[in-house]
Order: C-alpha cells, then structure tokens, then sequence
C-alpha cells in the first residue's frame, strides 16, 4: 500500500518542454544512434510565407553514473558520446574523470528551412550521418546530420522531385533504402531519383509507411480506404490488406517481436495484429476518447506509447486492453506525433501549440544516480506493488489518475454509448431468431475484411 | 479432308470459315468455327512450323476447290503473320484438277482465257505476296511493299496455275455482289481493314467462287488434317514431328490463361505464405524473452572486463617474413595460433574422456571384478557344503525371495513376470510328465522292500506319492480346464484359479494375469500398456547405455563365461560320481537329483522340496486370488467412476458453494449417498428440460442419505444414452416422454424436504447457543451424585442476545447465507487475478513474504530482481537476424546436449572451460 502510495505521490512524469517552432509540430525523428537528437519538423500555419523549421535539439539529461567504473575507453565507445562531441563545443568541459555528469540542455542546435509547406515525415539514416525529409512540395530532401559551419548555407545533399505529395517517410533498418508513400508505396534507392519499385493496390492514398525493424524488407502502411496493408520490398506485389471499420492513422512494428505491429486508428482505439493472422487483432486497446493519431514502441517491445487528438497520451503494456498511464498538461494541445527514446527512459510527444515535450516512460522514477540501497528499495516496492495490485484498495490507488475535464466527461459518455450498444444489440439478439445476430467480440467487430 | 474455308484472326483467336458451297453457293454465308485452341497455341509457340509449312510445300489432301474469295482472306491472314496459306491453297489447286474439270462441264460457263488470265495473274501475285510473307514472318507490311515482291516467280506460277482459270472465272455480276458482301462481313469483323477491303474487291470481281460442290462440307477441321502431311515431308524436323504427335495425342484444349486479378492475387497468396513463414521464424526467440525471468536490454551486449586472449589476438594477422615463417611452423605442426593453450590432440583426447571420468570407471570396473571374485568364491564355498538341511534352507530362503522379487515384478514389470510364471508352469508340466515323484525308480523300489519294516522309508515314500498328487491333480485340473470341462473332475476351488479360462463379462480380457498361462500375447494387451511402455522404456533405456558399457559388460560377460563352463565341470565330475554313488543311499540319491537338477534351469528353480513346493503353489493360488479380487475392484471401481463421473463434475461446481463446515459435512454426505442413486442418476436429463427441473437439479446436491434410504428407490430400467425426441412424432409426444424421462430421473428425491431441512440447519447453526460455564464444585460441594446448584446453573449459563432476524426469514425458497462478513471483503480480492488458476495458488503468493526481515539477502535479491534491465544511455536496437541465428544455434546446443541452458553469460561458460582446460 506504502510502495503504491508513494509511486502515485513521485509520480513527476513531465521534464521539459522545447519550444522553439513557430508553428505545430507535424513529425519527430528519432536519431540512430545518439540518444540526445532529436528531430522535428513542423508545420507553419501562417499563410503564403510557409515557413518551416526543422531542430535539432539535444533534448535532456545523459547520465553517466552507471559508467563510473567502467574504464575510459568504454565511455568513448558509447556512440552518444561521439554525437555529443560532434554537436559540441559546448561539451568542451567533458572530462572522464568527472563522475556525475548531468547535462541538460534543452535548446535548439540547428534550424532548417526544408520544405515549403508542411514537413509530412522526417527519418534518421540508420548510420546517423544524414536524415531525410518530405514534405508538401512533393520533395524528398536529404540533409546532412552536421550542420554547416558559420556562414555557410544550408543545403540538402540530394533533392528528389516527385509527381505527387508524400506524406509518409521510413528508411530501411540497414539497407540504403527508403520508403514512401503518397498515391502510392514507392522503395527508393538513395542512389537513384526514381523508385525502384511502386506499391498500389486499388485507388487509395496513404498517411504512413513503416519498415518492420527486425524482418528490415517488410512494410505496413495505412490507406485512406481504411486498410492496412503489408508488403514486401522483394515482391512486386503487396502482400495483403485487411479493412477496419474506420481509418488508420500510424502504425507501428514492435522492435523486439517481428510479426507484431500495433495501428492507432481514427474510432479511438489501437489494434495490435499479428501480421500472419489478420483476420482479427491480437488485442484491442481502448481509452482514448478522440482519434488516436501516433503510436511508437518502447524498445524494449513491451509497451508503446499513443497519442492523441484528445490532448494526452498514453502509454499501453502490449498485451493489455487499457492504458497504464496517462499523460496530459493543461497548455498541450492535440498531440499529432510521439516518440519513445532508444533508451526505454523517455517519451516524446509533438502537439498542435508548438511545443515538444518530454516525459519520463515510469513516472514515479528517479532519475539520477541510485545507490545501492535506493535500487534494492525500489526493486523491492516494485515487487511489493506487483505482488498487492490485485487488492481492491491497492488497486484502487494504483489505479487513480487526474484527468483533464474534457477526458473525464467524453470517457464516461463514451461507457454510457458503449452500454447503450450493447444493450441494443442484446435486445436485438432476443427478439431475432437464434443465431441471426452472433456474438461478435470486441476484436471482431472493428475487422471488415482481409483482402488477399 | 472437309471443307477447306478460311483462317481468320479475330480477337486472338483462330478461325476457320467453311464455306457451303454446294448448298448454298448463291449467298455463301461463311460458317465460322473456332479451331481449338491448342493449335493456335502451337503454331504461336512453334514459329518453326509456320515456316516449315510455307517452306517445305507442304502437301494437303484436299479434293476440294477452294473458291477465290478464299484464297483472298487466306492471303489476307497470311500476311498477318500465320503460316502460309497461299501455299496450300496453291498446292490445293493443283491435285484437285480433275474435278475442276468435270464441274466446269457441268456448269458450262466459260469466260475467256484474256479474261480469266489477267485475274489469274493478280490472284497469283497475292499468292507469291503471301508466300514471301508467311517466310518472312512479317506481322503487317504495307501493300507498297507487297507490290516490290510481285515479280518473283511469275512465270512459274502462270504455268502452274495454267488450268485453273477456266474454273475460276465462273459467275456473274451476281456472285460478284454477294461475294463482296461476304468480303466486307468477314473485314468488319477483322475492324479496321476497310481500306485494303476496298484494294482487294477490284481483284476478285471476276473471278467465281461458287462452282464448286463441297465434298466433306460441314467438317471442321482439325490438326491432324493440317498436319498428316508433314510425316511425309523430309524437311520437317524430328522435333517438330514429335511435337505435333504429342499434341494428336492429347484432346484437350488447354485451359485459358486466368485473368489479371486472379493471377495477382494468387501471387500475392504466395508471397504472404513466404513472408509469414519467415516471420514465423521469430516465433520461438520471442516466446523465450517472454517467459526470461530477467532480460537485460540491450539484448546482445557484450559482458564488460578483459577479453580472453585468443579474441583479441583473432584480428591479427602475421605480415613480416618472419611472423609467416612462424605461423607456416606453427599450422604445419598442428599448433595452436588462436588459442594458445590446446592443441586439437589435446582437445579430442579432451573430448573423448576426462581424467575424472576416466578414473570413476576404472574404479567401477575394479569393483565389478572384485564383487566377480567374491561371489564365484562364494558359490564355490556352497556348493562344496554337502549338509542337506544347509541346501534345504538355502533352497526355502532363495524361494522366499523368489517370491518376494516376484511380487515385486508384479506390480512393477507384470511381462516379465508373466513370463517368469509362465516358466514356473513350465516346469510343473515337465514335472508331470517326468516318471519323478512315481515311486517307481530304483530308490523308490528299494524303498517299497524295506517299506515294510522301515517306518521312516515309508513315510518317505509318502510324502512322494503325496507330492506326485498334488503335482498331477493340480496339473490335471489346469489340463482340464484347458481341453475343456467334460472330464467332470472336480477341482478344488482354492488349487484352480477358475477363473483363468474364463471369459467374464466383466472382466477385462486383456490382462495378462487373469488369463494366466494361456496366452501372453502383447497385441490382445490394452490394459496394462502402460507398465508395458514402462518396461519398453526401460529395455531402451538400458540399450542406450549398452554402447556406454560395452567394455564392462564384454569383461563381466567374460567372467560369466568362465563360471558357467567351470559350473558346467563341476556339475559334471559330481554326476559322475553320484551315478557311482546312487545305488547306495537316500543321500546320495538327493544328490544324484540335485546334479540333475542342475544340468537343467528350469527344473532346478521347480525344486524338489514338497513343502516348499506347496507353500509356493498356494502362494501362487493366493496370487491368483489377489490378482483377481484387485481385477474386481478395480472393475467395480471403473464402474463406479463411470457412473459418477458426472457427479465428479458436478461436486466440483459445488465447491464453490462451501463457505462452512456445516456445508463441508453435507458433502460427506452427499459421497455417501452417492453410490446409493446411480439408478437415479445415471439417464442425463434430456436437452428439452425445462428451468424448474434444471433448479430441481441443481438442489439436489443437498440429498440426506437418510432421506435417500427411507424413500424406496423405484428401480428403473433406463437406457443409457438419453432418448432423443424424433421430430416425426411431434412435440407433445417428445414432450410427455421428456416429462417421463425428468420423473425418472428425480423419481428418488424428495427435493423440497431436502431444501427445507438445508434451510432449518442452517437457522439452527445461525442461533446462538447457550453457554454453560458452570463449574462443578465451585463454591460448593462437589462429587458423585451431587449437582452444581440451581442458583449456579443459571448464574453461569450464559444466554447471548438473540441474532438480528435472517434477511430470508420471510423467504420460503431461499437460502441468505450471512456468513459474509462486509468489513473484511472489503479488503479481499473480489476475483481470482488473471495468472492464476486455484484459490490456493493465489494464496500461496501472497504468503510468500518478499521482505528482507523473513527472507536471506540472496532469496531476496532473486524475488525483488526486476523483469526487465535497461542501462542507461545504451541504445537498444531492434532484434536483429544476428540473435535469431544465434537463438537457433543455441537451441540446436541443447536439443543436442539434452539439458536447457541459461541465456545469459556466454562469456563466463567460456572462461570456465577455459579454466577447466588449464586444470587439465
């Protein structure tokens, strides 16, 4: 009961917030290989000028209290660190010997003017040295991750001027390869200005494309006609796509699980599916009260975090139906874009009022140096909580989160509709004759069809 | 051959316009036919073939005359790429001259040979236009170019065709016009042809078509008809012959190719089954992280501290000449380079054995040789013992454990001891037919003589004929029982195990102990598989060891060699002398009898002792006696947990109505009055039961055995499965029948009294009970025959309040239980949680204490130890197919080691082996 109590009471999960653009965030990237970067773009909603900015901003706190023993060589190996001391002469005061290093600089370390219009979707190399990014004038730009040195301009190392608008970007995990998607899926070689190979299937758009991170040749995207549909890249035929009742926004692969990927969808739920098995998802996830407009994995595979147009996000364990966690402040808008850093500590959320945000994943964690004592009383509250969450007290303080005014009222009329539709269905289901109206599980019921 | 028409490419397909000349010749409407489609495949496939047919001339034998128009469109099609057809309507013309003629007569219309030879000419330039196209294979020229190839071969053609053209200027301005027509119907259907239409018509004005009878008109044609002339002709190739057999041979058509959206869905279906089987791959990797105690991501990390040697010094490579030289040594001498503590040698001796293994197998070897010694000399030693009573203890207690072992065998292997019964049987029967026991040996005659004065050789002789008795007459029982029961000879029940040869209904035939010695056949055995599978467990487990232990075995089996030839001696020297010996005495005959006896096995664990042999039979009898009761019991049992085995489902539901010990009494109760209401029980209430009757059942768990027994239990004749309702009898039929059926089945149980007496019991164990705390001889006297006072009494009895009134009080048909007590479910767990199965589970975790008070520091460690790890400031990656490989790898490991390993630590087993090779 003590161990719950606290954590509700430590439970501090808000850091920081990085402001910085002029307009809303439309999309982050992550960086490959060093945990400090971060990308955005965003959106400039002022007319005509379309000005938009791309950051790189190197977002918080590096902690090196768990390298204090190991030897010198070690840390320089540590691949955040050489990002860092590109990024920095600003880490000038960086000494080994120095145990403690707590860093935190949230600002913004280079800005871009990419694309006129809307920046659709921006991805890391996944060797670090140079990202990409699409946007409404139908280019696809790489850029360099170093900026340019004093004086010199800012220009993209490679410029590729498609036929339509883009509105999704993924590269491949290993390969020198891109996806995109727009009217159609098209996989580009970075070496040359046309696709090498173009998906469509029917007349659709798509809002995104993702590569499976561990079988690296397979794609999903989400269509406009409400599917999702799999692909893969050494086909010349996509794979399969499966129709839910209302539209995908994102989707996600689990990094650790590779025939899991989890869709957040416009009827205010996430799916997670078995790509195998498309017939019905896996597990349906459902709290959100308004569309559900970004999704993104732990590392760890274990959990994703959602976000959404209902202002919050939230954090779901892969297998369970409902939310863990919530996470909302007053001033953030509709959230449109989320990320979960490579580290499992910290989530990342991009919303309308032009700010980033970040979030700790546990939100009654310490950050900082634990010591020995502190981690055995953690593990040990952690346990004890584990082991009491089934008490109805307990569980009931576990359980109690502070929602925003508008959350709180639409989730309980959105209980109030659900009964209603049950109820009307049960009633239905009494007056027809046996087995007209079947009993549909609630992972049934959002899967029109598979198309093979 | 039919009718030789026209060929005509119309939407990818073939066909073939005959024409009904001799019917009707006035408005020659074209009949289309399609040629199968094999055909048009095969002259698609085979360009040879269109060229081998233009250029070998090949002969077609048609007698038909084709009629000009034909040749027109032949032409046309001709020059749309198909094979030559100018050149079998050329050849065509040619063998069909005689029947020209005479039709040319009968029709007796002749134009002028100016006339007929200038269409001639033209007719003969398309002819050459076509040849040279169909050998080109041109798909489409223009008629400019058609015209520069006019020349070739004129004069070659004119004298050929020379006797044609009376025939082929027949008709008028008549035909002429319905010819055109025709023309123009068939180009419309080509489409898009008018023009050239239009350059062709000029060119058949004058020639006639229609003075031709059709002979074989109406046929289609077919590829056989095309083809029949190229077997003759020398310049088609072989393949191409074989080709065309082939297709003669097979009719039918091939299937059209499938439409767009079909092939790509099929092509999708097979790429998704690809994909899906990769990653399906995963399958397994993911399962283990699942179920990890720990993980610690990143996944692949490399453990930190030194490297061993070997792995740093891996990358290095020798570059000087010097360094090569040396390495050149080393690899020729079978060095190690990378690893510089075994050399491969060191390694497989390694692998083959280690000094441990090596020194406990000698140690056991040692053993085994000296326990070999040991027990010859121990054998030895006995059999030297000449004392009779030794050998008659010896034989008692090696029987006793005989029969200990079997008893043993019984449960634990019942095959091998059917067989050692069956051996025992055996024996019995070669007793029973030896002259043993007969009294009519030389000891037994001698004996007869001094019988008369000697009362010890009498009783001796006695006891052998007692012996030969119970021998032949238990022998003769089971012999006559297995020739059958007319030999009338009573047996004695205790001696036969009857039931032997019996074939109870009841019983399960299949056991190897009740049928005894009839038969041990294994196919018949469905009971006692399972011992059975055990015991083939057992030979598979002992003939994997067998290779392990060849060599001891091979020594043991060295050493039981020897004994068995020294025994085989002995036992020899020893009948020699007691054959010296046997006139003389009662002891050396024993002796005689047990050298016999030991020449053969069988008989010699029969024995000759009578008692003991008695002792072992009624043992055996008793077996028997056992066997079966237990066969009984167990029967009865089965029959038993057949009729209640929905009752066991039924009693589990119930478990979770217990909330007191009163309701745990009514249980016992209920197992009591269980087997009492099979007959009750045993038909399932049929489908149709209504709600009443389905509440009826439910309460009557709550049966009192009294009440059962008082009520007499209607017997019911019932059939097992439950009737069903035959929809042709009609509802109310079905209806009264489940009624009976329902009434049948509770005809036993007074359910209302039942619920009523329930609901008494349970306001009598809600009342509160008066306390008697009197103490006798407190304050007063006390003793025998004296009471404690009336003032005491009613001073310590204690009288508690009375309860607040039951809240089903007023409720006739239920049962409130106010065992629940509000303030303390307040804080129980409403539902058992997800993992879990059982109650207990549950309650056995929360027991458990996690702290460090009640448990040591390590234990603690170990629960508290979180799922999951991360480092800070690590990257983890996606999984990658490095660790799928590397999963795998490990799981071949251990399907080939047998025993799971951990996942963690790869780099501290290696430092162990190392450190164990150092040892070494």
């Amino acid at each position: 009961m003590n161990a719950t109590k606290l954590e509700r009471v430590l439970a501090k999960p808000f850091l920081a917030s990085l402001d910085g653009h002029r307009d809303a965030v439309n999309c982050m990237a992550k960086h490959s290989t060093s945990l400090s970067t971060l990308l955005s773009g965003a959106c400039d909603g002022e007319v005509n000028t379309h000005t938009i900015t791309i950051c790189f901003i190197i977002a918080y706190c590096i902690d090196f209290y768990e390298k204090e023993f190991t030897p010198f060589y070690y840390v320089c190996e540590d691949p955040s660190l050489h990002l860092l001391d590109i990024f920095g002469g600003k880490l000038s005061t960086f000494n080994p010997k120095v145990k403690v290093w707590n860093l935190t600089k949230h600002n913004c370390v280079r800005t871009i003017q990419a694309h006129e219009g809307f920046v659709r979707g921006m991805v890391v190399r996944f060797c670090g040295t140079s990202f990409y990014s699409i946007g409404d004038d139908k280019t696809i730009k790489q850029w360099n991750m170093e900026a340019p040195g004093y004086g010199v301009e800012e220009e993209p190392i490679n410029t590729i001027l498609g036929k339509t608008v883009f509105t999704g970007l993924d590269h491949h995990q290993k390969n020198g390869t891109f996806a995109t998607c727009g009217q159609t899926v098209d996989i580009w070689d970075e070496q040359r200005s046309t696709p090498i190979r173009s998906f469509s299937w029917g007349v659709e758009s798509f809002s995104s494309v993702r590569f499976n991170p561990v079988e690296t040749e397979l794609l999903a995207s989400c269509a406009s006609d409400r599917s999702i549909v799999l692909y893969d890249m050494r086909e010349s035929m996509p794979l399969k796509k499966v129709i839910m009742t209302m539209r995908s926004n994102t989707l996600s692969w689990n990094p650790m699980e590779a025939f899991y990927f989890t869709c957040a969808n416009e009827d205010y739920n996430l799916y997670t599916y078995d790509m195998r098995y498309l017939e019905k998802p896996v597990t349906v996830h459902m709290d959100h009260v308004s569309a559900v407009l970004d999704v993104d994995y732990s590392p760890t595979g274990r959990e994703f975090v959602s976000a959404s147009f209902d202002k919050s996000i939230r954090i779901f364990p892969k297998e369970n139906r409902n939310s863990r966690e919530v996470y909302h402040t007053k001033r953030m808008q509709h959230v449109v874009c989320v990320k979960w850093s490579a580290d499992n500590k910290y989530v990342m959320s991009g919303s309308d009022e032009m700010n980033i945000r970040l979030w700790k994943a546990n939100a009654a964690e310490k950050l900082g140096v634990l010591s020995h004592r502190e981690k055995l009383a953690a593990n040990y509250n952690q346990k004890l909580k584990e082991k009491f969450q089934y008490h109805p007290k307990v569980k009931r303080i576990a359980r109690h989160r502070h929602l925003p005014k508008h959350i709180f009222t639409e989730a309980k009329e959105h209980t109030v509709m659900r009964e209603a539709r049950r109820r009307k269905e049960s009633n239905v289901r009494k007056h027809s004759k046996p087995g007209a109206v079947p009993m549909l599980s609630e992972r049934e019921k959002h899967v029109v069809a598979v198309v093979k | 051959m039919g009718v030789m028409g026209l060929i005509y490419l119309y939407n990818g397909h073939i066909k073939i316009c005959t024409e009904d000349v001799a019917q009707t010749p006035a408005t020659s409407v074209a009949r289309f036919c399609q040629i199968s489609y094999p055909i048009w495949q095969h002259c698609r496939q085979q360009k040879d073939f269109c060229d081998s047919l233009a250029g070998s001339g090949a002969e077609f034998t048609t007698t038909d005359r084709l009629p000009a128009h034909v040749c027109t469109c032949c032409w046309r099609w001709s020059l749309y790429g198909g094979f030559n057809m100018a050149k079998i309507l050329k050849k065509n013309k040619v063998s069909t001259k005689g029947t020209k003629k005479t039709l040319n007569k009968n029709t007796g219309t002749e134009k002028t040979p100016e006339k007929s030879s200038s269409a001639k000419r033209r007719e003969r330039k398309r002819k050459t236009v076509g040849k040279l196209k169909g050998t080109l294979k041109t798909t489409k020229k223009s008629p400019i170019e058609k015209l520069d190839l006019d020349n070739v071969d004129e004069d070659e053609l004119l004298n050929e065709g020379e006797e044609i053209i009376p025939s082929e200027d027949e008709g008028g301005s008549d035909d002429d016009r319905k010819h055109q027509k025709l023309l123009e119907a068939i180009s419309a259907l080509g489409g898009k042809k008018k023009r050239r239409l239009a350059e062709r018509s000029e060119a058949t004005i004058q020639i006639s078509e229609f003075s031709v009878d059709a002979k074989g008109e109406g046929e289609k044609i077919n590829l056989s008809d095309l083809i029949q002339t190229i077997a003759k002709t020398p310049a088609v190739s072989a393949q191409t012959k074989s080709h065309l057999k082939k297709l003669k041979l097979e009719e039918k058509t091939v299937d059209s190719p499938l439409t767009k959206p079909e092939t790509e869905r099929i092509q999708r279906n097979v790429a998704f089954q690809k994909s899906s089987e990769e990653v399906s791959r995963w399958q397994s990797i993911v399962k283990q992280n699942l179920k990890a105690e720990q993980l610690v991501f990143p996944l692949n990390q490399e453990a930190p501290g030194p490297k061993p040697l070997e792995q740093v010094v891996c990358g290095w490579k020798a570059r000087t000449p010097l360094e090569q030289e040396i390495f050149r040594l080393l690899s020729v001498n079978k060095q190690p380079i990378n690893d510089p503590v075994l050399t491969p040698i060191e390694e497989e001796s390694l692998k083959a054995m280690s000094l441990e293994d090596a020194k406990i197998r000698r140690a056991e070897l040692q053993k085994a040789r000296a326990l070999q010694s040991y027990y010859e000399a121990k054998a030895r030693r006995e059999r030297s013992i000449k004392s009779k009573k030794y050998h008659k203890v010896q034989n008692k207690a090696k029987r006793k454990e005989f029969v200990k072992k079997f008893d043993e065998m019984l449960k634990s292997d019942p095959v091998s001891a059917l067989e050692e019964l069956q051996k025992l049987e055996l024996g019995r029967m070669k007793e029973r037919m030896s002259l043993k026991h007969q009294n009519s040996g030389k000891w037994a005659k001698s004996k007869a003589i001094m019988a008369k004065y000697d009362d010890g050789a009498r009783k001796a002789m006695q006891q052998q004929l007692e012996v030969n008795k119970d021998l032949t007459q238990k022998l003769a029982t089971t012999l006559s029982d297995e020739e059958g029961e007319d030999d009338g000879e009573t047996s004695e029940p205790d001696m036969l195990p009857d039931f032997v040869n019996e074939v109870e209904p009841g019983q399960d035939p299949a056991n190897p102990w009740m049928r005894g010695q009839l038969s041990k056949d294994p196919v018949d055995l469905t009971e006692p598989s399972v011992p059975e599978t055990a015991a083939a467990v057992l030979i598979s487990e002992d003939e994997e060891e067998g290779p392990e232990e060849t060599e001891e075995e091979g020594l043991l089996r060295g050493f039981a060699e020897r004994r068995k030839q020294r025994q085989e001696q002995e036992a020899e020297n020893e009948a020699a002398k007691n054959q010296d010996m046997e006139v003389m005495t009662e002891e050396n005959k024993a002796g005689a009898e047990k050298a016999v006896a030991s020449h053969d096995a069988a008989d010699a664990d029969i024995a000759d002792d009578d008692e003991e042999e008695e002792e072992e039979l009624s043992k055996f009898t008793n077996l028997f006696q056992e066997l079966k009761d237990s066969r009984m019991e167990a029967e009865a049992s089965a029959m038993v947990a057949e009729v209640s085995e929905p009752e066991c489902a039924q009693l589990q539901q119930a478990m979770f109505r217990i909330k007191s010990l009163e309701d745990m009494d009514l249980l016992d109760q209920e197992e009591q009055a269980d087997p009492a209401e099979p007959n009750a029980e045993a038909p399932q209430p049929a489908p149709l039961e209504s709600k009443g009757a389905d509440k009826k059942r439910k309460r009557k768990r709550g049966i009192d055995l009294a009440e059962v027994l008082t009520k007499e239990a209607t017997v019911i004749n019932v059939p097992l499965a439950p009737t069903a309702v035959e929809g042709a009898e009609g509802a109310a039929h079905g209806q009264e029948e489940q009624r009976d059926v329902i009434k049948e089945a509770f005809a036993g149980d007074d359910v209302i009294s039942d619920f009523l007496k329930d609901k008494r019991r349970e306001e009598e164990a809600g009342r509160p009970k008066v306390v008697d705390l009197t103490l006798p001889g407190w304050g007063e006297w006390g003793g025998q025959g004296l009471q404690p006072s009336k003032k005491k009494r009613r001073r310590f009895r204690l009288k508690t309040a009375p309860p607040p009134p039951r809240k089903d009080g007023g409720l006739a048909s239920v049962i409130i239980s106010e065992k629940r007590d509000s303030s303390v479910s307040m804080h129980q767990v409403g539902a058992l949680p997800h993992p879990f199965l059982l109650p207990e589970q549950f309650e056995v975790t929360m027991r458990a204490p996690v702290g460090a008070t009640w448990n040591t520091r390590q234990a603690v460690k170990k629960i508290t130890m979180p799922k999951i790890v991360t480092k800070v400031g690590a990257i983890i990656q996606p999984m990658s197919r490095d660790d799928l490989l590397k999963h795998s790898r490990k799981q071949e490991e251990e399907g080939t080691a047998g025993e799971p390993k951990k996942r963690k630590a790869p780099q501290r087993k290696r430092s162990q082996k190392r450190h164990k090779k150092t040892k070494n």
